[in-house]
């Protein structure tokens, strides 16, 4: 079989930095690619390479760059647009901003077809009806004329793929396709590109995520810093990876067989451990008892986001708490937090009334407690330096400032030359460290954990959650920790709490819950999951079952 | 529709406020109501003797209680009647009705004008490399500082007096709106223009317009008929103020072109001290305010059709 995508020694510049730097690929039809990179390896920028959307400035040059008989170097913009859409489909992530806000979704769709002149209105519409039909959205003559925010994430994931889809393109780029996506959708929209590859179209499926590369890729190019350092059959790669960086990536992956281990090794413990006194083991840090909330729907009605949840997190003791967008995780997390009035039940902080009482009082001991968010860049003040960030954090009565803020940045693993840098100096990994360095500034027992690590690569999120392990151990801290992410969770988690739609479905220690989940829903969740079957400790190469 | 009645009886709330707020000042502006009248007929500034004044207080009430007469005129406005003007001795719901249309004319003609400048300026220019970019940026910034009598005045001279192309004095032709109306429009459009382009070169980096250009869609396609969309809506916005600001800034284009309008009619009852007429017109164009943000509202639901009436 002839190739339908070859490549050889592509480079792709702006200015006078080189982002991809000489790499070569080839696809068949009906095969899968996936190129996988952390954030800054030149995967994008590749993918972006093969429908010509690199931007004016670019400098793109390659050896052969050839999609199905066709040489794509040198291409006009008429030419191109010809190809995208028709001959090329590009699926980028995270529909709610991939698809125009203030147009239907149908709009969107037909505007592929139409752009190529695809038959007649009427043969239009009955097209843009059978593509939704196609990719699994419910009662299509509705949906067509919805806008994006009517629908649920996965609609609108299928929706995006539907444009993308829509003039049966040879070949499919899928940027990051399920990035944003609960677990459960995410399965689902892998199983349509899957169906998609299996009616004859090539895929190139661009992710971070290696766990869906398993499920989906025939054939793995690894990327870093704008090369391809491994490439090869999918098992073959993730089975026996034969580069340094393949392997650290695949260790960094925190899931079912990686609890109690380092998952970046080589990394020192930031700090010697030092004995503190143990705190009162008996009486649970948080203790919540029933919480409920409600809200007033858009529609008048009230939602019940957070339905009788009740758990006890215990002194050095890390709970986690999973569930999918809208199970009530972060508006259970902002409770214990007392940033939000339960309508119904209350919550202990180190067996002493904490959300019954008023603001006035919790105020003094707000330092027992402390948040750790996704996002740290919109957390910080960005005019601030960040030892400006750290001594703001610092209870009042701290004699030293300039000296605490030196042992909180070397607890986090920093140096004294970040201290004046702003947090937009600062990259990905560093300034959740920092964010992590002001949660245990005011010296706590408990610190809430919402999503830490969901916004970083695989391999930053690798030395952040061991920094929260080091961190626990050595102080002694607990953590609420909140993740949509089940491998991080089961890895981070002494017992977890999985919450939907508002209520407990289950709770018990991480293993029971992973492995021998009770109920039909933690059962779904897990089942959901993609991911890596251990690999052969020695060199031995055992091709890897893939569990989809 | 309960937001609708909610915005109309906040419109009547702002038109009360704006009654009560002029009906007051007019009361503690100093000098006696009767002689002022009395003076302005005749020409005169004299005092004024008791049996000269009474008649005239007994006319318009002046001597009735302060709250009796804030209800009368209150009552009067619900009934739509503004009060007489103390100079043309006509009633000033009559007086505006017949010099309110060139205004209008003229706010709605300056308005378009300056829609269609800054819009054409922003898909030609936004975004399309450094140099263009810059020189329709550097021309709005220089058009919106432009002051409105200044540039009436060069228009008038150059397109009307040298080159003859328009009527000297406008009349109500529609040839003679088009000088007047470039005259308010153009630092308008130097202001709408701005906030376009800015909306707009932020949409053009935004991943729905890659997924447009992804389907094959060429560069002004994904100009027109996605980023255009978006980056309107804050100047749909600005031009809630600027119907209002076009109204009541209409007197200079008015009297540099000698047009009839609210305008001329403002300025020489406020000179005149003709406070029902001026009052009148103050009311006005607080309706005008009103009336103009609530069709913005409307606007803006038509572009944005994510903001859903709760019905």
């Amino acid at each position: 079989m002839t190739d339908l995508l070859r490549v050889e020694n592509l480079r792709v510049g702006f200015g006078d930095t080189e982002v991809v730097k000489g790499i070569s690929f080839s696809l068949e039809a009906g095969r899968c690619l996936a190129i996988v990179g952390e954030s800054g390896s030149g995967k994008s920028v590749t993918a972006r390479t093969l429908v010509g959307l690199t931007g004016g400035r670019s400098q793109v040059t390659a050896d052969t760059l050839e999609f199905d008989g066709r040489d794509l170097r040198g291409l006009r913009d008429r030419q191109w647009r010809d190809i995208r859409g028709r001959d090329i489909g590009f699926i980028l992530q995270d529909a709610l901003v991939s698809l125009d806000q203030l147009r239907p979704i149908g709009k969107e769709i037909n505007e592929a077809l139409r752009l190529h002149r695809y038959g007649s209105r009427e043969e239009r519409r009955k097209r843009v009806l059978h593509l939704l039909d196609e990719v699994g959205i419910p009662e299509p003559l509705l949906r067509v004329r919805q806008l994006p925010h009517e629908l649920s994430g996965g609609q609108r994931q299928r929706a995006l793929i539907a444009s993308a889809i829509a003039l049966d393109p040879k070949l499919i780029i899928a940027d990051e396709p399920t990035t944003a996506l609960d677990v459960t959708v995410q399965a689902r929209i892998l199983h349509l590109l899957e169906r998609i590859r299996d009616d004859g179209s090539a895929l190139i499926l661009i992710s971070h995520d290696l766990a869906v590369v398993a499920r989906m890729a025939d054939e793995v190019a690894v990327m870093r810093y704008g090369e391809i350092v491994e490439r090869g059959d999918a098992r073959e790669v993730l089975s026996n990876p034969q580069h340094a960086y393949t392997r650290a990536l695949l260790d960094a992956i925190p899931s079912t067989h990686s609890k109690g281990t380092r998952l970046s090794p080589g990394t020192p413990h930031v700090a010697p451990v030092v004995e503190r006194a143990p705190r009162a083991a008996d009486t649970p840090v948080l203790d919540a008892r029933g919480l409920v909330k409600r809200y007033a729907g858009p529609d008048g009605q009230t939602r019940t986001v957070v339905d009788d949840v009740s758990f006890e997190l215990r002194a050095g003791e890390t709970l986690g708490v999973v569930g999918e967008s809208g199970s009530g995780k972060t508006t259970t997390a902002r409770i214990a937090l007392a940033l939000t009035e339960p309508d119904g039940g209350e919550v202990l902080l180190n067996g002493e009334p904490w959300t019954a009482v008023p603001e006035k009082a919790r105020r003094v001991r707000r330092r027992e407690i402390s948040v750790i968010y996704q996002d740290p860049l919109s957390s910080f003040d960005p005019r601030w330096s960040v030892e400006q960030i750290l001594a703001d954090a610092l209870p009042p009565g701290v004699r030293d400032p300039r000296k605490r803020v030196g042992e909180l940045l070397a607890l986090v693993g920093l140096e004294g030359e970040h201290r004046a840098r702003r947090p937009l100096q600062l990259s990905g990994g560093q300034r959740q460290r920092v964010a992590i360095a002001r949660a245990l500034a005011p010296d706590p027992s408990v610190i809430v954990c919402d999503e830490p690590v969901s916004a970083l690569d695989v391999s930053i999120q690798a030395q952040v959650l061991d920094l929260l392990t080091d961190l626990q151990e050595q102080l002694g801290l607990s953590y609420l920790f909140i993740s949509h992410d089940l491998g991080v969770i089961h890895h981070m988690s002494d017992r977890v709490l999985v919450l939907n739609e508002g209520k407990v479905v289950e709770t018990g220690t991480a293993d029971e819950v992973f492995f021998a989940p009770r109920e039909p829903y933690t059962r779904a969740l897990v089942a959901a999951l993609p991911r890596l079957e251990p690999r052969a400790a020695s060199g031995e190469p055992t091709p890897a079952q893939v569990v989809a | 529709m309960k937001t609708v009645a909610l915005k109309v009886l906040g419109a009547i709330a702002v038109l009360w406020a704006a009654a009560t707020f002029t009906f007051f000042v007019q009361a503690a502006l100093p000098g006696d109501r009767a002689t002022l009248i009395l003076n302005q007929d005749s020409g005169q500034i004299i005092k004024r003797s008791d049996a000269e004044l009474a008649p005239v207080n007994e006319k318009f009430g002046f001597d009735d209680p302060i709250y009796a007469q804030y209800v009368n005129y209150v009552a009067g406005l619900a009934q739509g009647d503004l009060g007489t003007s103390y100079r043309l001795k006509a009633p000033v719901t009559e007086i505006i009705s017949e010099q309110i249309w060139p205004t209008i004319f003229l706010t709605i003609a300056a308005l378009v004008a300056a829609w269609i400048k800054a819009l054409a300026l922003t898909l030609l220019t936004a975004k399309r490399g450094r140099i263009p970019s810059a020189l329709g940026s550097g021309y709005e910034t220089f058009t919106a500082a432009l002051p409105h009598y200044w540039l009436g005045v060069i228009l008038l001279v150059v397109f009307a007096i040298e080159l003859q192309l328009f009527p000297v004095e406008g009349g109500s032709s529609l040839i003679g709106l088009v000088l007047p109306a470039l005259t308010l429009g153009i630092p308008l459009a130097g202001f709408l223009g701005q906030v376009t382009r800015d909306e707009f070169e932020k949409v053009l980096d935004q991943p729905f317009v890659t997924s447009a250009r992804a389907r094959g869609m060429g560069d002004f396609g994904v100009r027109w008929r996605h980023a255009l969309r978006h980056a309107v809506l804050p100047a749909i916005t600005l031009s809630g103020w600027a119907i209002g600001a076009l109204f009541s800034g209409a007197v200079i284009a008015e009297i540099i072109f000698a047009r009839q309008g609210i305008g001329n009619i403002l300025v020489t009852a406020a000179n005149m001290r003709d406070i029902p007429l001026v009052s009148g017109i103050v009311m006005l164009v607080a309706l005008i305010y009103v009336v103009a943000n609530l069709l913005v509202d409307l606007a803006y639901r038509v572009v944005d059709p994510r903001i859903e009436v709760s019905s």
